[in-house]
């Protein structure tokens, strides 16, 4: 685009902010770490050895994995935005989040049914993390399947939903017969949780979100034909049904592996294109892509210095700092008198 | 027109257009032989419901023929890919852009999709396209401006600078003048007249404008319910073939005038 230029200020601010609110929250936390302590532990050993532990085994992970969640909820909300022209889409309308809430319901609540030590199996930090990925992967292959067999874009996301409702109902039941205790132990799965991420765990997790990353950046110029609806990005030669597999395979890895390491993150990947679409004033995805990966980096972050609630001993869930500034942002949309574009 | 050779551009053989259920086939129109020749400007006229919009999808290789083959450029249409056909055929359809988030000048670069390389950077040449585009449309002045912000008329002009970027032989448009007020509607038609002789594309139309298109044609494609005849306006009107457009008791055909009057 001959105005990119344009674009350039905007963009070096984020990356300035990017930097800024990952040292911030590096420094931030419930044991308070000179900012110049934490520097200096990035690049050499300080003298404190529990500090530098605190920093590079819990904080510098936990940062990652805010980039991560944040950029990645924020890309797959933008795909699924565009791909069903529907500014109220997010990266879980494909059953995304209800299917990995199933699998997650069925380890955790269904552990009690199960007993003894194949419970205490089930209930380790692999088995949840598992049974997230493969209910959202069963969900989704559900859609998939049905996709294939419907051309209307728009009953897919209907599709989509009525899936949601359906593994709804499941968790429903299933919670129906669980313990008090079991219930304590899903409901925290899903207030979400950036940390507690091993260097190792976050390695198979970046593999995962960068091969759904590539695939968002090969559909940059599918998504901006599809600006144009369907039917004149036909006529631009674009095989839509090859496009969408892609956009939507896309997304589930993405959302997929965010839900089952950090749990159903709300609202941030519906807020996050809006508020970058404001920002920047277009629908070009060259631009909205890297924008919105910085942003929902930059959100996430500041979302999960706050949820640390700094030098005190608590932690909040981060699922409630998220739906705290998504929700008035969502609203803020709907009661915007300009038609809402996406 | 000189009766000098021209190169034809679209061809159809035979055609039967109309669509297949499980159990039957409806035919909408049958026998259609059409010849659209380089830089013609081109009419489709008919009542409502009579299939222009069927021939138009079936032309532009969104539905299958029942029968016969859409020639484009001498080959034909389902030997082609969609890619491929892109090259040579582009479309402005009713339907609005699916988002107007965008500038005039960033929709328009949208035409070049089939040329670009995967992530759609224009090279200089795509530039200089896309600028001559708008010049010929008269919209160099709304280059910067959101789409949002465009009335109908001026949207409609973007979407066709849009399919002249695409840079085809044939351009196809789907009732470019509804929702327009009469002089917009004499506006666009008059620009398609101006597009085709000076880029010497083919361009076809469907539209309700029948005065309009009688006087701005070169050639009109007129679909009743027995027919569908394709010639100049003048020998279709000395046929008599607009007296068979609509139902004789309501409205009849002025031959002297070339144009329609209520019966009274």
């Amino acid at each position: 685009m001959p105005n990119q230029n344009t674009y350039k200020l905007p963009f070096t601010v984020l990356i300035i902010l990017l930097i800024i609110c990952f040292l911030g929250n590096l420094s931030l936390g419930s044991v308070s770490i000179p900012t110049t302590a934490v520097f200096k532990s990035l690049f050499t050993t300080i003298d404190n050895e529990s500090w530098q532990y605190i920093i590079l085994n819990y904080r510098l992970p936990k940062a990652f994995t805010a980039i991560l969640v944040g950029s990645g909820l924020g890309i797959s909300g933008l795909l699924m935005q565009t791909l069903f022209r529907n500014p109220l889409a997010g990266p879980f309308v494909l059953g995304i989040s209800s299917g990995a809430s199933l699998g997650v319901a069925i380890v955790i609540l269904g552990a009690g049914i199960f007993g003894g030590s194949l419970a205490t199996l089930l209930l380790s930090k692999w088995s949840v993390v598992i049974a997230a990925s493969l209910g959202s992967f069963l969900v989704l292959l559900s859609v998939l399947a049905v996709s294939l067999k419907v051309r209307d874009t728009m009953a897919i996301l209907i599709i989509g939903l009525m899936f949601g409702s359906i593994t709804a109902a499941v968790v429903s039941v299933l919670a129906y017969f669980s313990s008090a205790e079991q219930l304590q132990q899903y409901i925290f799965w899903g207030f979400g949780s950036l940390g507690n991420l091993s260097w190792n765990e976050l390695f198979i997790f970046f593999c995962i979100y960068l091969l759904g990353l590539v695939m968002s950046v090969i559909s940059i110029k599918a998504l901006n034909t599809l600006l144009l609806g369907e039917n004149y990005a036909k006529s631009l030669g674009l095989n839509i049904n090859q496009s969408r597999f892609i956009i939507i395979i896309a997304t589930s890895l993405l959302a997929g592996t965010i839900t089952a390491f950090a749990g159903p993150i709300a609202f941030i990947g519906l807020a996050i294109p809006h508020m970058v679409r404001q920002v920047f004033t277009t629908s070009n995805h060259k631009v909205l892509l890297p924008a919105i990966f910085l942003f929902g980096a930059i959100v996430m972050l500041i979302c999960d210095s706050i949820a640390q609630l700094p030098t005190s001993d608590y932690t909040l869930p981060i699922n409630a700092i998220t739906s705290l500034i998504g929700a008035p942002v969502v609203i803020w949309l709907l009661v915007r008198k300009r038609k809402m574009m996406f | 027109m000189t009766k000098t050779i021209q190169h034809t551009i679209l061809k159809t053989k035979n055609l039967t257009i109309g669509y297949t259920s499980k159990k039957q086939q409806t035919v909408i129109a049958s026998s259609i032989d059409i010849d659209l020749h380089q830089g013609e400007l081109v009419g489709l006229v008919g009542a409502n419901g009579i299939g222009k919009s069927t021939l138009l999808r079936t032309l532009t290789k969104v539905q299958e023929p029942l029968n016969g083959t859409v020639f484009i450029n001498n080959k034909s249409l389902f030997e082609t890919s969609h890619l491929e056909l892109s090259k040579s055929l582009s479309v402005v359809l009713t339907e609005q852009p699916a988002s107007k988030n965008l500038t005039v000048f960033e929709l328009v670069a949208l035409g070049r999709q089939p040329y670009t390389n995967w992530v759609g950077n224009l090279s200089e040449k795509d530039t200089t396209i896309i600028e001559k585009a708008l010049i010929q449309t008269n919209i160099k002045s709304l280059k910067d401006r959101m789409c949002f912000e465009l009335s109908d008329g001026q949207l409609q002009k973007v979407m066709i600078a849009r399919a002249l970027a695409q840079d085809t032989d044939l351009i196809i448009l789907d009732e470019p003048t509804t929702h327009l007020d009469m002089y917009h509607k004499a506006y666009i038609l008059k620009l398609l007249k101006t597009l085709a002789k000076n880029t010497n594309k083919t361009i076809l139309f469907s539209s309700h404008e029948i005065d309009l298109a009688i006087q701005l044609c070169d050639r009109m494609v007129v679909m009743t319910n027995n027919k569908v005849v394709s010639d100049m306006p003048c020998n279709l009107i000395s046929k008599g073939i607009f007296n068979d457009l609509f139902p004789k008791d309501m409205i009849a055909f002025d031959k002297k005038t070339g144009s329609f009057r209520v019966k009274k």
